[in-house]
């Protein structure tokens, strides 16, 4: 049975006809062609589909749409603002902090929802935080440079 | 036609009947400016990879546009490996342009030269020196331009930054811009012109981030899943729980309950197509097939015996001496036999293509590192001509050589037939990835060998089943020696193929294993081993800048802790690894903190490029030192997914990976994405030596097998 599910979508509110149990990465890459968010395994493993739902990350392969209703998600696609990049965006370039790239809108959605609850994180605290989100080329190092740095420049003033 | 030929007409008439209907058309869509056409054939540049038929009478390398822009047309891809920074820099160095104003036209057949595929590490050897030349002339056919509008005479025009300008006063200038504007100039290049030396290079060299990266940090980036047609619907095929499996019955009406379903069959080939990737899953699970699957022959575990068993195509690689001999020289002999499991690519893309197929035409998005190969294997299934087969740029998600074979496309091109008229795509899910994926080769290698008590190897007997002889030419000097390879045809129980640095990192693994064994033996310190026995300048570089970073000393560190060294060859690259490693001795554990790579690798175009490619050969060989291993048996894979597959994770990552390399701008560029990786097996088991006398002879090195080794 198709359903009317609302929430907000980057920022703006939206209405999908869905069944209950689709998942919210397919709805995202199909019906709103936010093909940003990837899918890598569809099984909760490498986290290349995370997004943000109410602020957390989640891993948008196995949440389905009833559980969607009422929140705010947040996907790569929503992340610049006025234009210009997420200082996580803006860190992951700078310390190019990516090969393929195919990780990297999940890597960014991840650290974004952790930054949001520890703002001023040690390496340690980054490393658990994003030792679920796999990365094929090896990024890693980079990666984790990126979110460090991140994290400095957003302190005073944090966007998203 | 000769190029010879093309190049009597430098004219601004594209249409002139020197060039065949095809050529024409090519150039007419390639838009104004200014074209740099090349005749590789003529040039010289066919060979193994660039076959004569593949060949059209020329293609063009660059087009300086109407706005200044330059446009680089390549038949590589950008998998990661950065190569479209690379390539853009090279360009930009012998053009005097910014090189972000340089646009990589990658991988679309329609537009850029014939390329045999991206592996091999290759790009930078071989394609580098075209992209060079083209450059070369452009910047040529701009100084005579700029002497015509500014009526000076050529010598004078010098290019710099987009600009050329009079060598005497610099306020006289043109841009690219104002010189190409309405122009459509066709130059080909007939003899490899002068490019710069190593002492006026500005750009190559330099560290540049990768130009692609704002595109994929927001998510626009397009892969091949990422394209949206109108009326796009997805593909699903029915699949086999086993390779080789026979079809007995299938039961569709399952499907064809779920509405909105279109079920395609072909013989076994049953595909169902939904607009929804969802009800394409639900469909397809709803079909019941029954399938006979064949007996079993090994599996992970008794693979080994297997493959000793049936290898029995047996060839002398090299050889040298009398092993008889050396064995009876030598003080101490030794016997081992190593064993590496099959390996999965594991990109986080799987494989994937979107197709339409109409008017007997197909366009394809695939994620291939073969665009060109594509083509052909798709043109060959569908019975159709090569020009009727369009691959277009994409981005992947990863490749490692598992993208060179292009099944997804083919099957995404017979669906796309079969539906003609309805753009399709097939992305594989990560289960149909782990099945078709052509792994990387289960192997064995025996080697006896033997030292005298003061260190000197006397022999080397190496028999490798099933890894190749890619770099094992042995650069340790060993009088009598021997080399076999030995292997067999439909020997593997599924399909098998290059894996990052194909065989080497099988072959690297058990000969710095046995170097080091022999060190151990006669209580020499491995580092003084192999310099004393290393009979190449270049090795040996790459051995000393390594161990000079590391700060290698002969005091070993306290239990627990182990250090590895290991050299290699790949790819014109000599390559070091020196690594740091804790064991937990109760668990087996293994966490490396420190890496070294140290490289002899050529000139190095962009220093950042490489240690970023050094990195991920590290991070990334970790996985098959350490935790990958696909269980099966015999045609049944067992792993599916990253749960039983375990790629490195974050907490597996070294604290510190430092990369560097020997001076030497002026030598050609050699391999950089592949060469490092060949390393991590030996690095990482000889630490896990030194840490707690643990030799481990089976990769991947578990807890089970160190905890085990240990006894
Ligand atoms: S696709 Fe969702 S975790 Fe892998
Ligand atoms: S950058 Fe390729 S998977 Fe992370």
């Amino acid at each position: 049975m198709k359903e009317k599910i609302q929430f907000v979508l980057n920022g703006k509110p939206v209405e999908v006809e869905t069944e209950k149990e689709q998942f919210l990465l397919w709805v995202l890459r199909t019906h709103f062609n936010l093909t940003g968010t990837k899918y890598g395994c569809g099984l909760g493993y490498c986290g290349s589909c995370t997004v943000l739902m109410d602020d957390d990350p989640v891993r948008s392969c196995n949440i389905m749409m009833e559980d969607v209703a009422g929140t705010r998600i947040v996907t790569i696609e929503g992340m610049e603002e006025g234009g210009e990049l997420h200082p996580l965006q803006q860190a992951f370039v700078e310390h190019d902090a990516l090969q393929c790239g195919f990780c990297t809108p999940g890597m960014i959605m991840n650290a974004a929802g952790f930054l949001k609850k520890n703002t001023e994180p040690t390496r340690a605290d980054i490393i658990d935080a994003m030792e679920d989100n796999l990365c094929r080329c090896g990024a890693h190092n980079r990666i984790i440079d990126a979110i460090e740095s991140a994290s400095k420049n957003m302190k005073g003033g944090p966007k998203s | 036609m000769k190029a010879k030929q093309i190049d009597q007409y430098y004219f601004h008439d594209v249409n002139s009947p020197v060039f065949s209907m095809d050529r024409r058309n090519f150039l007419k869509n390639l838009g104004g400016g200014i074209i740099i056409v090349f005749s590789l054939s003529e040039l010289g540049f066919t060979g193994r990879y660039n076959p004569q038929e593949q060949l059209p009478e020329f293609n063009a390398f660059l087009r300086v546009k109407e706005d200044g822009r330059v446009d680089c047309y390549t038949g590589k891809i950008e998998m990661g490996q950065g190569i479209n920074t690379s390539l853009a820099q090279t360009l930009a160095e012998e053009l005097e342009v910014d090189i972000h104003d340089v646009d990589m036209i990658m991988g679309e057949t329609d537009l850029v030269p014939y390329d045999a595929g991206t592996w091999g590490s290759m790009t930078t050897r071989f394609q580098d020196p075209l992209i060079r030349a083209a450059a070369a002339e452009a910047r040529e056919v701009l100084r005579e331009l700029a002497a015509e509008k500014l009526s000076l005479p050529l010598d004078r025009m010098v290019a710099s930054n987009g600009r050329i300008m009079d060598r005497s006063d610099n306020t006289r200038s043109v841009s690219y811009a104002e010189l190409t504007k309405g122009q459509k100039i066709v130059r080909a290049v007939t003899t490899k012109p002068e490019v710069k030396k190593a002492r006026d290079l500005k750009v190559i060299g330099k560290s540049f981030n990768r130009l692609d990266s704002v595109k994929k940090v927001t998510g626009k980036a397009l892969y091949a899943a990422d394209i949206r047609l109108p009326g796009l619907m997805y593909a699903r095929i029915v699949r086999p729980p086993a390779h080789g499996s026979k079809l007995v019955s299938s039961d569709t009406s399952g499907a064809e309950a779920v509405t909105g379903t279109r079920l395609l069959r072909d013989g076994d080939f049953i595909v169902v197509l939904h607009a929804d990737p969802e009800m394409a899953e639900k469909a397809v699970m709803a079909i019941r097939s029954e399938w006979e699957v064949p007996e079993s022959k090994a599996n992970q575990d008794t693979i080994f015996e297997y493959i000793k068993r049936n290898a029995t195509d047996i060839r002398v690689r090299y050889s040298g001496g009398d092993l008889e001999a050396g064995r009876k020289a030598s003080d101490i002999v030794f016997e081992h036999e190593y064993h590496d499991g099959y390996k999965a690519h594991a990109s986080i893309e799987t494989h994937t293509a979107t197709a339409i197929y109409k008017d007997g035409e197909i366009t394809m998005w695939a994620s291939s590192q073969t665009p060109f190969g594509t083509r052909q294997e798709v043109a060959d299934r569908l019975g159709i001509a090569r020009e009727k087969v369009h691959i277009k740029q994409i981005y992947l998600g990863g490749g490692f050589g598992g993208k060179i074979y292009n099944q997804q496309a083919v099957e995404a091109a017979r669906i796309a037939r079969m539906a003609e008229g309805t753009p399709v795509q097939l992305a594989w899910t990560r289960r149909e990835e782990f099945m078709y994926d052509m792994f990387r080769p289960a192997a064995v290698m025996k080697i006896n060998s033997g030292v005298t008590k003061d260190g000197i190897i006397r022999f080397w007997d190496f028999d490798i089943y099933c890894a190749g002889d890619r770099g094992t030419e042995l650069f340790y000097g060993v009088a009598d020696h021997r080399t076999r390879l030995l292997d067999a045809r439909g020997l593997h129980p599924f399909g098998t193929g290059a894996w990052r640095a194909p065989g080497n990192n099988t072959t690297t693994f058990a000969r710095e294993s046995q170097i080091d064994i022999m060190a151990h033996s006669i209580g020499m310190d491995p580092l003084e081993f192999r310099i004393k026995n290393m009979n190449n300048e270049r090795a040996l570089n790459s051995l000393k800048v390594a161990a000079e970073k590391f700060g290698w000393s002969k005091t070993k560190p306290p239990k627990g802790t182990g250090r590895g060294i290991a050299v290699g060859f790949d790819a014109g690259t000599y390559v070091t690894i020196i690594l740091e490693a804790k064991v937990d001795l109760q668990t087996g554990r293994v966490k490396v903190t420190r890496a070294v790579v140290g490289q002899d690798m050529g000139q190095v175009i962009n220093p950042q490029g490489t240690r970023i490619q050094a990195e991920g050969c590290v991070n990334m060989g970790l996985g098959y030192a350490l935790t990958e291993d696909i269980e099966f048996d015999w045609k049944t894979v067992n792993s599916y997914n990253f749960g039983d597959y375990k790629i490195p994770l974050f907490s597996d990552i070294p604290d510190s990976i430092e990369t560097v390399w020997v001076d030497a701008m002026d030598q050609p560029p050699q391999g950089g994405g592949e060469p490092a990786i060949i390393c991590m097996g030996a690095a990482v088991t000889n630490a896990i030596f030194e840490a707690c006398g643990a030799r481990v002879f089976r990769i991947p090195a578990t807890p089970e097998r160190i905890l085990e080794a240990m006894k």
